[in-house]
């Protein structure tokens, strides 16, 4: 298996504060893998400097061989990474439907005078793209509620929507920031599915950020703990439940579940 | 109370109903024609018109019918009416002129959310485009103007400066939007009164060391243009519909513009910016497009304006415009097409035809001309926007997302139903 | 050349004069933005009035026979503080029903409702004045005239002349920067409105009650914007409704300036600007041939001042750039 993301000694400060500290990490194409940690330990720093939020300030950040540290969040988005945001964030006043074709913006090119005069190319790719957005609602469970606005949906759906609508522009790679927060344990059996259904039925990457230690020992192929910006431990679920640095981290809550 | 409600939904019924809509809108449409016709000098008759076509718009009728019905008054009655009442040809023509304002203000406003407060700048370029080269003006600087054309380039002139009139617009725009693209919004609305304003300045000074436009006193008289090889007749019908054709492309554009992959990109930058970014919007390239887009509807009304006024100056283009055609937006509703349509024709209404009404009433009764009524404009429209922001910030005509039929993709209905109540949803 | 920077001492006062009311307008501007993060657009709106207020009292002292008899200095104070009443409650009623009523909403939105509350007022004064006195552009009764200077240091001639009027913007301007700079700093109110400033709700939780601090905020600011618009009267002699929007968006540039929400930077900036729009008004046409003629192009001179901050630093000299969490 080929290494898909390549973090080098990632390093990130805000001043003082260092949020994320030499870490490194390499995930295989194909694999499921978590970033763990307790709180403010870095992870969602890590995913912003992945997808270009952020600039690092030391290491090398590599995507399917190329150099992606410092690139702007557009241009990592049109190399094929996606990701979904801890808290929400839905274009609310949009239907579930336009929210996934706004994901799709980046496969197609229609553009201004495409879209006055209707052209050919235009009405194709309208086309195109409802299609494959209905595909991907019905993928997710949500083709009934296409035409509700996003900000009406209730939040489960809203977390499957902002799923879809990474799916779109058909990434290589998929950043999940704490998928389940929220949820019920009902709804979260059904993330979980959905996601090892996406590794499996569409061949993404996924890499996903969590706090609820059951998704995570059962999802993952490979867990990555940070803890002060800091890796502290990496492996197997099974290794990474074992380790002492982990429990110590954690100080026994739910290492044991 | 109630039986006015009845009366109310039965009158909306008749529209609603498959059986009796037809008749109901030609019903309609044939009184509004007599009304413009047996009684043009009334400004209720032009807003029962305006309304009139609302209703018939909305009714439960074929589009071919609905287009047919509605375009009658505007088509027909409208000019036979202007034989009579001098100012309603004007003021028609004034109408279009803020319906395309306004829906280009939209597109910067509503669509993309980008709060340009100083969009009149791109309608005072237009204007000086097609003023400059339509009038003496261009001989006071340009010697080969002087030697051939002294007067200006007259009819076709016009047509030629259409497109040149977008492109200025267009950079314009861009000039705007490029210092303005990493600004957060209350400083970016800033920036953009700035701009206009250094647009009117610019246009008030630039009569020296080059006559360029005319400075403070402006540009007059400016050449009236042939449409279609007809020298356009004085009381404007030609004009009006020139008007009347430019703001319906521009309704039609803005139509196209909302369902498309770019309209959707706008929206999502401005519900949200970063997620946007994340997606894959490349941001810098749409906001330029969306303030060079814009822009450039701005800058061909403004050429309208210069033909339909026949003299420009810089008075008519300071910020005092830019918030009246806002308020038209506001009040109208943000972001809705229709809604946007609606506020610029009661705007336009309340301010060239109410307020002269109310007017000439109050001047009746012994009010001294220094408190005239047409003159509380900026009042009217501080309190549209106060009024606005804190009882409907949506508008009188709300925004609907397009709903699209699933289920049948070979020919997506864009049929706006209101998704404002959430619902709970099954699997 | 030297004849061109001989003037310059001149345009430097000049220019400082000018910066005085510029400050004390840009406090008013950068307290608000610091407590709400809101420009409250109105605020120039609020000066205007503080000037016509200033005009109405004058006016009274006149008509009563006292602006023979009283001290000038009494007269002034006098004058003064009724215009810091009139403009500060005005800015308390403006906050309570323009602004409080979308205190939660997207931040465009109060910003609209203050651009509306400014075209409101800047007619609502023509209207009421025009009504009452029969025309919207007023001239002050003179209050304070003369000037001093020019002086020389030991044989060297300094050809500054200020006006006593212009002296006293600036002893009034340093006095209230001072009174507002304790206040903010060392009084238990300013302390809950550098709370409120920093951290609302938490503010809140502590047992400040936010309502009244904004409330406050609001006649504080005001107050000070209409104690610049009675020195702006008493100075200039003459005033109409639109004296406040060419000043206000200076004010603001220079609040920008300085780094909005500190008020430090607030007076650095009033200051700066007023000085470097002097010598441009002064130099831009002698530089420029004549082509662009300083006196035409002085107003957008802020405008393009303002840009250039806001595309090079937006936090301003004396502000922290503040970047949104994700």
């Amino acid at each position: 298996m080929a290494v898909l993301l390549d973090a080098q000694q990632i390093t990130k400060k805000f001043g003082g504060l260092t949020a994320v500290s030499e870490v490194n990490f390499q995930l295989q194409t194909g694999e499921i893998a978590s970033i763990i940690g307790p709180n403010g330990a870095g992870k969602t720093t890590f995913f912003n400097v992945v997808t270009g939020m952020y600039k690092p300030d030391g290491g090398k950040l590599l995507f399917a061989g190329q150099e992606i540290g410092g690139k702007a969040p557009d241009q990592i988005a049109a190399l094929g990474i996606a990701r979904t945001f801890q808290n929400i964030r839905l274009f609310g006043s949009l239907t579930a439907i336009e929210n996934v074709m706004v994901g799709m913006t980046l496969n197609y090119k229609s553009g201004l005078i495409d879209a006055l005069f209707h052209s050919k190319r235009h009405k194709a790719e309208e086309l195109d793209a409802k299609r494959k957005a209905v595909e991907l609602l019905d993928y997710v469970g949500l083709r009934s509620a296409a035409n509700e606005v996003a900000k009406n949906l209730p939040y489960g759906a809203q977390r499957r929507l902002e799923l879809a609508r990474a799916m779109a522009s058909d990434p290589k790679l998929i950043l999940l920031d704490e998928p389940k927060a929220g949820m019920n344990p009902r709804e979260t059996v059904e993330m979980m599915e959905l996601i090892r259904r996406l590794r499996t039925d569409y061949n993404k990457t996924i890499l996903l950020i969590e706090h609820d230690m059951k998704l995570v020992m059962q999802i993952s192929d490979r867990i990555c703990v940070l803890d002060y910006g800091v890796k502290i431990a990496e492996g197997t679920p099974a290794e990474v439940r074992a380790n002492p640095k982990v429990i110590e981290a954690y100080l026994g809550k739910g290492a044991s579940a | 109370m109630t039986q006015l409600r009845k009366l109310y939904s039965q009158l909306v019924g008749l529209f609603q109903s498959r059986r009796t809509a037809p008749a109901a809108s030609i019903l309609l449409t044939v009184l509004t024609g007599l009304m413009q016709v047996l009684v043009p000098q009334s400004g209720f008759s032009i807003l029962f018109t305006l309304v009139a076509i609302y209703v018939v718009a909305h009714a439960n009728v074929h589009t071919v019918t609905k287009v047919v019905l509605a375009v009658i008054p505007l088509l027909v009655a409208v000019p036979i009416a202007g034989r009579d009442n001098f100012a309603l040809m004007p003021l028609m023509v004034q109408l279009c002129i803020y319906v395309a304002l306004a829906l280009g203000l939209n597109l910067v406003v509503g669509f993309a959310g980008l709060l340009d407060l100083g969009y009149i700048a791109f309608f005072a370029g237009g204007a000086y485009v097609y003023a400059i080269f339509a009038s003496g003006q261009a001989a006071k600087f340009l010697p080969w103007f002087a030697e051939h054309a002294p007067t200006g380039l007259g009819g076709w002139w016009f047509w030629a400066a259409i497109p040149i009139a977008l492109a200025v617009a267009a950079l314009l725009g861009i000039a705007l939007g490029l210092p303005v693209l990493r600004m957060r919004g209350d400083y970016l609305a800033i920036v953009t009164l700035g701009f206009g304003e250094v647009i009117q300045v610019i246009s008030r000074n630039l009569d020296h060391p080059l006559n360029i436009t005319g400075g403070a006193p402006g540009i007059a008289p400016i050449k009236y243009p042939f449409f279609f090889g007809i020298p356009a007749e004085y009381n404007g019908i030609a004009v009006y519909m020139v008007a009347l054709v430019f703001a319906t492309l521009t309704a039609m554009a803005m139509m196209r513009l909302e369902q498309s992959r770019l309209g959707r990109a706008w929206a999502a930058m401005r519900e949200d910016d970063i997620a946007a970014r994340a997606m894959g919007v490349p941001l810098v390239k749409m906001k330029l497009m969306a303030f060079a887009t814009g822009a450039s509807f701005s800058g061909a009304m403004g050429m309208l304006f210069a033909v339909k006024q026949q003299f420009i100056n810089p008075d008519t283009f300071g910020f005092m415009e830019s918030i009246g055609i806002l308020s038209m937006i506001i009040l109208g509703g943000l972001g809705s097409i229709r809604g946007v349509i609606v506020g610029a024709a009661a705007v336009t209404l309340l301010r060239f035809q109410f307020l002269r009404d109310l007017s000439d009433l109050f001047a009746g009764a012994g009010l001294p001309p220094a408190l005239d009524i047409t003159k509380y404009q900026p009042l009217i429209f501080g309190l549209i926007l106060i009024v606005m922001m804190i009882y409907r910030k949506e508008g009188l005509v709300p925004a609907t997302r397009p709903q699209i039929d699933v289920d049948n993709l070979g020919a997506p209905v864009p049929k706006p139903a209101s998704s404002t109540q959430g619902k709970a949803l099954g699997q | 050349m030297p004849e061109a920077l001989s003037i310059l001492p001149q345009v430097i006062v000049d220019g400082l004069v000018v910066g005085f009311l510029y400050a004390v307008v840009a406090l008013g501007y950068t307290m608000v933005y610091g407590v709400l993060e809101f420009i409250n657009f109105a605020h120039s709106e609020i000066f205007m009035f503080g000037a016509f207020a200033a005009f109405e009292m004058l006016m009274l002292l006149q008509g009563a026979g006292f602006l023979a008899t009283l001290p000038p200095l009494i007269a002034l104070v006098a004058t003064v503080i009724v215009a810091m009443a009139v403009s500060g409650g005005l800015g308390w009623t403006v906050e309570r029903i323009a602004y409080r009523p979308l205190r939660g909403a997207p931040r465009l939105v109060p910003l609209i409702s203050a651009i509306g509350v400014s075209f409101f007022l800047q007619d609502f004064a023509r209207v009421i004045w025009t009504a009452a006195r029969g025309n919207y552009q007023l001239t002050v009764p003179n209050l304070i005239s003369g000037t001093i200077g020019p002086w020389k240091i030991g044989s060297l001639p300094i050809n500054v002349m200020i006006p006593i009027s212009a002296l006293i913007i600036m002893v009034a301007s340093v006095l209230m920067m001072v009174g507002l700079i304790w206040f903010v700093n060392r009084t238990k109110v300013g302390k809950a409105m550098r709370a409120v400033a920093q951290d609302r709700p938490t503010a809140s939780l502590m047992g400040i009650n936010v309502n009244k601090i904004i409330s406050l905020t609001f006649i504080l600011g005001g107050g000070l914007g209409g104690a610049a618009g009675a020195l702006f009267a008493v100075r200039y002699g003459a005033i109409n409704p639109y004296i406040g929007f060419i000043l206000g968006m200076k004010a603001f540039t220079a609040a920008v300036f300085g780094g909005i929400g500190s008020l430090a930077g607030a007076v650095v900036g009033g200051l700066s600007l007023g000085v470097l729009e002097a010598i441009v008004t002064a130099y831009l046409g002698p530089l420029t041939g004549d082509i662009l003629k300083g006196p035409e192009y002085k107003d957008i001179f802020a405008f393009v001042i303002l840009i250039l901050i806001l595309v090079l630093k937006p936090a301003g000299l004396f502000g922290k750039a503040t970047s949104e969490k994700v």
